[in-house]
This record gives structure tokens, C-alpha cells and sequence, in this order.
């Protein structure tokens, strides 16, 4: 599990820092291989443009690599902080700030996610605005609910009765003790931000033409599909392997570091 | 209940002041992007005229909603077809397709937990578990393509996409119905393991009650109602997966029409579409909660005392 992880993680990573060194053209249009199947020149073939599609796979993995890392760290910093905050103060501010998380969660992710990117128009930077703005609220339930019980725990209340600062006992006393819980749901989000970028550009809201990504690319395979079946093939196999990789991935933190499956059962 | 139906009240005025604002959370003049610089001056002005945008905020969120009791929601901007004829084929097109989903999602993911559940431990249970957790994992953009590609494509047994033949509803519907089975198969397998241990499954046993009869009538029956929780909340990933199968598979339904008129700028079109999709998240959550009571006696009784 984690061989096959580490392994196919490592390969994609090695790919696309060799697609960045060995500056392929992703871009270059070549209009007399249009739709051309694997070959020597092309290895994956080309796409409907003729554009050599290993050079946009591996491109499209890059981008996609990049939303997610940015996009989970951004998400996680805000629910954290607001879990934390929700989780520690309790009271009024609890209840504030998990209505506004509530409303949030009474629509699924990817639908708002939809609404925003439609409303803001196309585009990178409007994409990752509309994951980050969907993407907090699960981070922020699940700091809450560590952080209240987490509250009750001796250190805590003892560093609190030599009076230490609430911002220090959340940051030094209750966030520590959170960080592997976090460090396993951050890697499961990485697989779904991914999974979310593409759906967004499969639908034309995300990354825009003529740059690469795996969302855009499978819609295109998708109509080409009756003359160049690889093409699909291809772009579907390295989400498959990518995705699957770091959800096996997530499982090896989860069992290693030890915490219980209520994470995995979303 | 009537608490639930307050807050079943405030979601929904949530909704309307949510998609009533969103053409006024639209960067810039929504008019100039709807129709772009090259018009002229006399069509912006008819355009924001008719839109009412030149009104008060109030005065225009009045206008909505007396327009939505009426069954006005507004029309197209580029083929003038008032949104309401568009939803009259597209809506029922939606259902079908999430209805048989759903019915896939079920016939697949419920015998499958149980066997699995009645082989937990053995490979069978394994081999199930592996592939249900990985299928579930899948988006069904990938899933959805991969389908065409092997049962339209390479065996040509189905249509590859539209929605001409009775057959063309099958691909999409596997492709929602997989997804929804996989998590079922997963919550089945728990939920049965649960309940097999507890002590009314081995008096059932101890009175001699066919194996079938013990699983089907006592423990299946027991275990139904995480899994009616977990069908309830799947409705929401279920509806936005319409969304991308319907785009995916030429299929003409309202997910369809949101992720078009999108394309076109088409804003009361998209407006009306998550509306709609909104509304029907709200009543499905609803509808669960009313087969909650019917499968668990309990949840009927608390509320009579």
C-alpha cells in the first residue's frame, strides 16, 4: 500500500519536473497530427489540435498539483482558525461561527462551488477562490469538535490556571495535539481539491484554453472519443492512478499515526 | 416537526435571497458581460430595463419574488424562451435520470453490503470492500468516460450519448448509480456487522427462523436506517453529479442547462437552474426525514409522546 503509493506519487512528481526541464511544448499546435495515436514522436499521441498530449498530461498534473497544494492550505488555515476559535471560546462565538459553517455544509462543496466559479467567470485564480471558499468548512468542524474535548485535558486547563494567554494554549497546548488528524485529512483533501479543479475545467469553469489541465482535457477526449479513444484512455488512467495513490496514501498516515476511521467515512 | 419545517422555511428564503443576489455578485455590470461591448448603448438600456436593474435592490427582490409565486422566472436573454417552458422538459429529463440512479445505486450497493457483511473476514468480503472504497473515490467525470469508452465505444452494446434511443438513459444512470453503490455497499456492510451481533439475531436463530428470513425481515430491517441517512446525504453529490453526467452524456436536463447557460452568460437561466437545484436538495433533505419515520418506529413514537 504504501510502496504502491509512494511509488506512483514519485513517478508522477519525477514526470513533471522532467516535463519542466526537458521544456516540452504543450502548446504547439501541429496540424498534421491531429488526433494522431501513440507513436515515437508522440508517445501518448495528440490531441485534436496535435498537440503532443504526454507534454499537457504532464503539464495538467502540474497545475493540478499546484491548486491542490494552495487550495489545502489556504482551506486548512482558515478552518483551523475558526475551528480553534469556535472550539475553545464556545458560547456565543461557537454558535456564530458553526451557523455560518452550517449553512455552508447544507449544500454540497462542488455545487457552491459551481455557483461561485459561475458568478466570478473562468479562470485559475477565481477557481481556487471558489474551492478555498467551499473547501474550509470541513476543516473547521472537525478542529471544533477536537478542540472542545481537547479543552478539558489537564495540560490545558493547568497551563490556563498559571495564566497562560488564549492564544498561546491554542497554538502551543491544543494544536499540536491536532496536527496528525490534520495532516490525514489534508492529504485525503488533496485527492478531493483535485478531483473538484477538474470537474470545474471538465465543465469549462476552471483552467482556460489553451493551458493544460485534466478536467479540460477529458471533456475534449471525451468528444474526440469515437476517433481517438487513447486520448481518453490516457488522461483517465493518470487521474485514476494519481487520485488512487493518495488515498491509499492518507490510509497509510491514517494507520500509522493511529486515528480512528471517522475521517474515511465521509 | 414544526421546528424542522421553521428552519425548512428559513433555508428556502436563504436560497431565494442567495440566487437573487447572484447576478449582482457578478464583477463589473452584468449587462456588459451578458452582452458583451459590442452592443449598443439602446440594448444595454433595453436589457437593464427588463431585468429591472435600474430599480432599488428592495424594490427588485420584491419583483423576484412576486414574480416566482406566479411561476415567472424570468426568460432566456438570448432566445427570449421564458425559463419556465425550458424547465417543462428539461426538470422531468433531471428526475429520470437521478430517480434511476438512485434505483441502481440501490439494487447494486445494498446485496452487495450484505454479502459482504455475511463474508466478513473472507476474500469476498475484501474484494468487495477494495473496489466499493476505491469506486467511491472516483469522480464520475473519469467514471462517466470510462463507461462510454468500454460499453458505447469498443462493444458498441449502447448509445454513446444524447438522449434519442430508451436505451441512452443507461450509461448515465450506471455512471451516478456506481458511485451512489459503492457507499451504499460500504454503510450496508457496517450497519448489517453491527446489528448480526446483537441478541435479537441469535433468539431469531435460536427459534429456528430461516437464514433468509433472520437477515432479510430482522437484520437487514434493523440495519436500514444509517443507510436511508447516508442515501439522504449522498442526494446532495448525487444532484451535482447530474450536473456533470448530464454534460457529459448530451443529456437535456437542468444540469445541463445551468452548465450552458453559464457558458453563454445567460444569468437569469442560471439563476432559475440553482434555484432549482437548491429547492430540490431542500425537499429531497425533507423527504428523507419523512422515511426516517417510516423505517424507525422509534423516531414516530418520540414524536406522538
Amino acid at each position: 500500500m504504501k510502496i504502491f503509493s509512494l511509488t506512483v506519487l514519485g513517478f508522477w512528481l519525477l514526470a513533471v519536473i522532467a516535463g519542466r526541464l526537458l521544456d516540452l511544448h504543450g502548446n504547439d499546435v501541429d496540424l498534421n497530427s491531429v488526433l494522431a495515436n501513440p507513436s515515437w514522436q508522440h508517445w501518448f499521441g495528440a490531441d485534436d489540435l496535435g498537440r503532443d498530449i504526454l507534454a499537457r498530461v504532464l503539464r495538467g498534473a502540474e497545475v493540478s498539483f499546484i491548486v491542490a497544494v494552495v487550495v489545502a492550505i489556504v482551506t486548512m488555515t482558515i478552518g483551523v482558525t475558526v475551528g480553534l476559535l469556535a472550539g475553545f471560546y464556545g458560547g456565543k462565538i461557537d454558535k456564530i461561527l458553526m451557523q455560518i459553517t452550517d449553512i455552508f455544509l447544507a449544500f454540497p462543496g462542488i455545487l457552491l462551488a459551481i455557483a461561485f466559479a459561475a458568478v466570478l467567470g473562468p479562470g485559475i485564480i477565481n477557481l481556487m477562490l471558489a474551492l478555498c471558499l467551499t473547501g474550509w468548512v470541513s476543516y473547521a468542524r472537525l478542529t471544533r469538535g477536537q478542540a472542545m474535548s481537547l479543552r478539558q485535558r489537564q495540560h490545558v486547563l493547568a497551563a490556563e490556571s498559571i495564566g497562560a494567554k488564549p492564544l498561546r494554549i491554542m497554538l502551543r497546548h491544543i494544536f499540536p495535539l491536532l496536527s496528525s488528524i490534520l495532516i490525514v485529512e489534508a492529504t485525503y483533501s488533496l485527492a478531493s481539491i483535485m478531483i473538484a479543479e477538474a470537474s470545474l475545467s471538465f465543465l469549462g469553469l476552471g483552467i482556460q484554453a489553451p493551458n493544460a489541465s485534466w478536467g479540460a482535457m477529458l471533456r475534449d477526449a471525451v468528444r474526440y472519443m469515437l476517433v481517438a479513444p487513447h486520448y481518453v484512455l490516457i488522461v483517465g488512467v493518470s487521474l485514476m492512478s494519481l487520485i488512487l495513490a493518495i488515498n491509499l496514501g492518507g490510509d497509510y498516515l491514517r494507520d500509522k499515526l493511529d486515528i480512528a476511521s471517522s475521517i474515511n467515512e465521509k | 416537526m414544526i421546528s424542522r419545517l421553521l428552519n425548512l422555511i428559513s433555508v428556502v428564503f436563504g436560497v431565494l435571497v442567495l440566487t437573487f443576489l447572484l447576478i449582482h455578485l457578478v464583477p463589473g455590470d452584468p449587462v456588459e458581460v451578458m452582452l458583451g461591448d459590442s452592443a449598443s448603448v439602446t440594448d444595454r438600456e433595453a436589457l437593464r430595463e427588463q431585468l429591472g436593474l435600474n430599480k432599488p435592490l428592495l424594490v427588485q427582490f420584491g419583483t423576484y419574488l412576486n414574480n416566482l409565486a406566479h411561476g415567472d422566472l424570468g426568460q432566456s436573454i438570448h432566445t427570449k424562451t421564458p425559463v419556465i417552458d425550458l424547465f417543462k422538459t428539461r426538470y422531468p429529463a433531471s428526475i429520470k435520470l437521478a430517480f434511476l440512479s438512485l434505483i441502481i445505486g440501490i439494487v447494486i450497493g445494498v446485496p452487495l453490503g450484505v454479502y459482504a457483511a455475511l463474508k466478513a473476514g473472507h476474500w469476498q468480503d475484501l474484494v468487495v470492500t477494495i473496489i466499493s472504497v476505491r469506486l467511491s473515490a472516483m469522480p464520475v467525470f473519469w467514471l462517466g468516460p470510462m463507461l462510454m469508452l468500454v460499453f458505447a465505444v469498443w462493444l458498441g452494446w449502447l448509445p454513446v450519448s444524447g438522449m434519442d434511443e430508451p436505451t441512452s438513459i443507461i450509461l448515465p444512470a450506471l455512471t451516478l448509480g456506481f458511485g451512489l453503490s459503492a457507499i451504499l455497499t460500504r454503510m450496508t456492510r457496517t450497519s448489517l456487522l453491527e446489528v448480526l451481533n446483537d441478541d435479537f439475531i441469535r433468539t431469531a436463530r435460536a427459534k429456528g427462523l430461516s437464514e433468509t428470513r433472520v437477515i432479510v425481515r430482522h437484520a437487514l430491517r434493523a440495519a436500514l436506517l444509517p443507510i436511508v441517512t447516508i442515501v439522504g446525504l449522498q442526494m446532495g453529490s448525487l444532484l451535482a453529479g447530474t450536473v456533470i453526467t448530464e454534460t457529459i452524456f448530451s443529456w437535456d436536463g437542468i444540469g445541463r442547462l445551468l452548465v450552458e447557460s453559464i457558458e453563454k452568460r445567460d444569468y437569469p437561466v442560471t439563476q432559475a437552474c440553482v434555484l432549482a437545484v437548491a429547492l430540490s436538495y431542500v425537499v429531497i433533505n425533507l423527504f428523507t426525514d419523512v422515511v426516517y419515520r417510516l423505517v424507525d418506529p422509534r423516531v414516530r413514537h418520540a414524536q406522538a409522546r
